[in-house]
C-alpha cells in the first residue's frame, strides 16, 4: 500500500500554506465581508476585503476547513492582493476552469501564482469544492452575483 | 459462526474490486450498505417476469405484482414483530417516514405551547421535520442532553418530558456516537405523560433484532438501503389505532375509497398512506434482503459486529493522536465509530484512506447540532456491516498510520 498518489495533491507548498496560512486575520477596515459555507462538509470561510480605488488594498480570511480549503484561501489572498476588481474576477474564472479540467494557457495559469498548483485537485473530484470555496467568496466580495 | 461471516463478502459483487490498486474495504455502511447478488437478482427477476401496477390490474401480472408486494409487507411485519401487516406503510425511506408522521400526526395533534422532545444526537431527518412543525405551530422544541461519554442522559429525559409533551422523537441508534439508546425506557416515560414515541430506527434495524411491540413504539421508521435492500424504499410502522385516526399524507391514486366531485373517502390503512404507484420492485428487493438477514439471524449479526468493535476500538484508542467520540468501552459502543486524527481535517484523512482502498465517511453526518455540541467541525466515521472482517479493521488501522506518516501529524 502506498500514499504516493497523494503527493500530487498534497504538494509541499500546499501543506506549507495550510500549516502557516497567509492573511488569516480580520481586517481593521473592510469594504466587504462575505461568509460562504460548504454545507456538504461544514467548511466555512469569512473573507474580508478592503477595496480602495478599485484595487484590493487589503485582504484577510478566517474560518475552518481542510488542508485544501485553507491552503487555497492562503494562496488566493497572496495572489489577488493589490489587484484590481477586474483582475480578481478574471483570476477566479481561470482558477475555476483550471480545477474543472478545462485547458487554460500557460500565461493564464501564471497569473494564479502558487494557486496554479491546485490544478492537481481535478484528479480528486470530491475535493474540488474545497479548493474553490474561497474563490467563490472572492467573486461575491467583488460584486458578482453568486449563489451561496 | 465467524467462518460463515468470512464467506459473506463473496455474496457482494461490488466488494470484489480494487480501489486505487488496493483491496476495497467498505466502511461507510451507516450511510448505505452494499447489496448481495440475491437482492440484485430478485429485482431483475421481478422486472423480467412479474412487473405490473399493483392493486388495480385484473390480469395475471397485476395479480402477481400485488401478491409479491403484499408478501414483502408481511416479511417486514414479521421482521420487526408488528402485530398486523396493515401497520406497515411503505415509504421512500426513513426521512419520508418521519416527515409523514410530522405532517399528519404532528400537524393534527400539536398546538401552540405544546412540547416536542428530541435529543442532541438526532440525524437531521428526525430533527428538521419537528423543528419546522414547532415553528409552524408555535410549539416548544426541547433537547435531551447527553452524558460526557455521549449517551442519552436519562435523568434529563425525565425532566424534559412533561405533561405538555405531545411527541418524543429519538434515534434508536446514533449515526455518529455508536450508542444504542434505551428506547423501551424512553417510551415508558413518554407514555406516562401521554406523549407518542417516535423512533428513528435507520441505524438499528440493519444491525440488531428489533421488536416494535416490546419497545412499545408508537411510530418506528427505517430505510431499506442500509440493510442490503435497494435505495428508495423504507418503512413506517405505526400502531393501527393511531394510523386509523390520521389524515392521509398525500392525495391521488390508490389511496382512495370513493371519489365524488367535491369530496372523497380514504382507503383503509396501510393503503391510505400509499398514494400513487409505489416502489414495488423496491419493496420486493427489501423483502429479499430481509430473507437474507433472517437466514443469518439478527442476533448473530449483532454479536458479530460487537466482536468487530471489540477488536477495532482498542486499536483506534491505542493511537495517541486519535480521538474517538461516544463511549470508549466496546460494550457500550456498536459498529459506528466516529473519530478524528489530531492535526488533520477529516476530509484530508478520508482522501488519504481512500488511496489505501478504505472507504469512510467524513463530514457532519447530517447532525450539525451534535457537531456543535461535541465542539467539532466534522469527524471521520467508520461503520461496519456483516461483510466486514478483522482484516478490514487491520487495513483501516494501517491506512490511518500511513496517513499519519504522510501528513506528519
Amino acid at each position: 500500500m502506498s500514499l504516493s498518489g497523494l503527493n500530487s495533491l498534497y504538494r509541499e507548498v500546499i501543506l506549507d500554506h495550510s500549516e502557516h496560512p497567509h492573511h488569516k486575520k480580520n481586517l481593521k477596515q473592510a469594504t466587504s465581508k462575505v461568509t460562504l459555507k460548504n454545507p456538504t462538509c461544514g467548511d466555512v470561510i469569512n473573507l474580508e476585503l478592503n477595496l480602495v480605488d478599485g484595487k484590493i488594498a487589503d485582504i484577510g480570511f478566517t474560518g475552518e476547513g481542510c488542508t485544501i480549503s485553507q491552503s487555497s484561501a492562503s494562496m488566493m489572498t497572496d495572489v489577488v492582493l493589490g489587484k484590481t476588481t477586474e483582475d480578481g474576477l478574471e483570476m477566479a474564472q481561470i482558477f475555476s476552469e483550471m480545477v474543472m479540467g478545462q485547458k487554460r494557457s500557460a500565461a493564464d495559469l501564471k497569473k494564479l501564482g502558487d494557486a496554479a498548483i491546485l490544478s492537481s485537485v481535478m484528479q480528486f473530484p470530491a475535493r474540488i469544492k474545497c479548493a474553490t470555496l474561497c474563490w467563490w467568496a472572492l467573486r461575491k466580495s467583488l460584486g458578482e452575483n453568486v449563489d451561496d | 459462526m465467524d467462518s460463515k461471516f468470512l464467506k459473506i463478502r463473496n455474496d457482494f459483487p461490488i466488494l470484489n474490486q480494487k480501489i486505487n490498486n488496493e483491496r476495497l474495504v467498505y466502511l461507510d455502511n451507516a450511510a448505505t450498505s452494499q447489496k448481495p447478488q440475491a437482492v440484485i437478482d430478485e429485482i431483475v427477476r421481478y422486472y423480467q417476469n412479474d412487473n405490473a401496477n399493483t392493486h388495480r390490474s385484473v390480469h395475471t401480472l397485476g395479480e402477481r405484482a400485488t401478491e409479491e408486494y403484499e408478501a414483502a409487507r408481511g416479511k417486514v411485519q414479521r421482521f420487526i414483530n408488528a402485530k398486523e401487516s396493515r401497520e406497515i406503510i411503505f415509504t421512500q425511506g426513513t426521512t419520508d417516514s418521519l416527515n409523514l408522521v410530522a405532517s399528519t400526526y404532528g400537524e393534527e395533534n400539536i398546538s401552540a405551547g405544546d412540547e416536542i422532545v428530541v435529543s442532541y444526537m438526532e440525524h437531521h431527518s428526525n430533527l428538521i421535520p419537528w423543528q419546522q412543525l414547532a415553528l409552524r405551530k408555535h410549539a416548544i422544541l426541547k433537547y435531551i442532553e447527553l452524558t460526557n461519554d455521549g449517551r442519552l442522559d436519562m435523568d434529563d429525559a425525565q425532566k424534559k418530558i412533561t405533561d405538555k409533551t405531545k411527541v418524543v422523537a429519538i434515534a434508536h441508534v446514533s449515526n455518529v456516537l455508536g450508542v444504542t439508546n434505551d428506547i423501551k425506557k424512553m417510551a415508558q416515560i413518554a407514555h406516562i405523560h401521554n406523549a407518542v414515541m417516535v423512533i428513528d430506527g435507520a441505524q438499528a434495524v440493519p444491525n440488531q433484532p428489533v421488536d416494535v411491540q416490546a419497545l412499545d413504539a408508537d411510530f418506528y421508521a427505517f430505510s431499506g438501503h442500509k440493510m442490503l435492500g435497494p435505495m428508495g424504499i423504507g418503512v413506517l410502522y405505526g400502531k393501527n389505532n393511531l394510523l386509523n385516526k390520521m389524515s392521509p399524507y398525500q392525495y391521488g391514486g390508490e389511496m382512495i375509497n370513493f371519489v365524488e366531485k367535491y369530496q372523497s373517502t380514504w382507503a383503509d390503512i396501510p393503503w391510505k398512506f400509499e398514494a400513487g404507484t409505489q416502489n414495488v420492485a423496491g419493496a420486493i428487493g427489501l423483502g429479499k434482503a430481509i430473507d437474507y438477514l433472517t437466514e443469518i439471524g439478527m442476533q448473530n449479526i449483532a454479536n458479530y459486529e460487537q466482536k468487530l468493535v471489540e477488536y477495532a476500538l482498542p486499536k483506534l484508542l491505542n493511537i495517541p493522536e486519535i480521538t474517538v467520540y461516544g463511549p470508549h468501552s466496546p460494550k457500550l459502543h456498536n459498529g459506528v465509530i466516529s473519530f478524528n486524527l489530531k492535526g488533520l481535517h477529516p476530509h484530508d484523512l478520508a482522501t488519504a484512506l481512500d488511496m489505501d482502498g478504505v472507504a469512510v465517511r467524513a463530514g457532519h453526518h447530517c447532525a450539525q447540532p451534535l457537531m456543535k455540541y461535541l465542539n467539532v467541525v466534522a469527524t471521520a466515521r467508520a461503520s461496519f456491516y456483516i461483510y466486514n472482517t478483522v482484516d478490514d479493521v487491520d487495513q483501516l488501522i494501517y491506512a490511518i498510520q500511513d496517513a499519519k506518516e504522510f501528513f506528519k501529524v
